[in-house]
């Protein structure tokens, strides 16, 4: 009973997972600049691998309870793969953006740049125009 | 190998290629650099994903090792591209 109700969590979380992967690549497809393209790619990647590795550690979990293989050693490395995923993904969104904006792409309607004058990115727009 | 797997595991990593496929083509007609490393970003959060699947299928842990390895391995690569398209010294 128990073991039939833990197969519908892990099946419900593999699909929310998939689900949230697939937006990912429709965002990555009809958004219109770098910034709206980074929004959707990075951020519904990293809210699907919660839940597919979620299932995973659900499924270990249910393996460790019965005594079915290797189930714990499943549960630590899974949670150790998530773990990475949830502190690496947004760091590199953010350098992403920060080197997307210094480079010089502009969102797709703006009217103003606030972060222009902000002192570091005046130097690296200086430093770029004296190598030209 | 790939036969043992259940049909619900074949399902979802094919719906992953499809995501994969669909940001790939972000990959090669994005206008400019940023766009084609968000594209490479995005593949590779979703390789990682499905590695932790693959082993999670087969019962062979070495395969989410492999993810760790991967997802710290992805993440430099992207700092450094990040770095270079902002035109900073190291």
């Amino acid at each position: 009973m128990l073991s039939a109700l833990v197969d519908i969590i892990v099946y419900i979380f593999l699909g929310l997972g998939v689900f949230f992967n697939l937006l990912a690549g429709l965002g990555l497809l009809r958004f219109p600049d770098v910034y709206t393209r980074l929004h959707a790619g990075t951020k519904c990647t990293t809210f699907g691998s919660i839940f597919i590795c979620g299932s995973v550690i659900l499924l270990g979990l249910k393996m460790w309870i019965t005594g079915d293989g290797d189930g714990g050693t499943l549960v630590i490395h899974t949670a150790g793969a998530l773990i990475a995923i949830l502190v690496t993904n947004p760091t590199g969104a953010h350098a992403l953006a920060r080197a997307a904006h210094r480079s010089g792409v502009k969102p797709v309607g703006a009217v103003i740049d606030d972060l222009a004058d902000k002192p570091a990115n005046k130097a690296v727009i200086e430093k770029k125009e004296e190598e030209k | 190998m790939i036969e043992n797997f259940g049909t619900e595991y074949l399902v979802v990593l094919s719906l992953l290629l499809l995501s994969i496929v669909i940001a790939l083509y972000r990959v090669i007609k994005g206008p400019t650099a940023p766009d084609r490393v968000v594209g490479l970003d995005t593949i590779n959060t979703i390789v990682i994903v499905a590695m932790v699947i693959f082993g999670a299928a087969s019962k062979n842990i070495i395969y989410i090792d492999v993810a760790i390895i991967y997802a710290l391995l992805s993440y430099i690569s992207t700092l450094f591209i990040a770095k270079y398209l902002e035109g900073g010294e190291f």
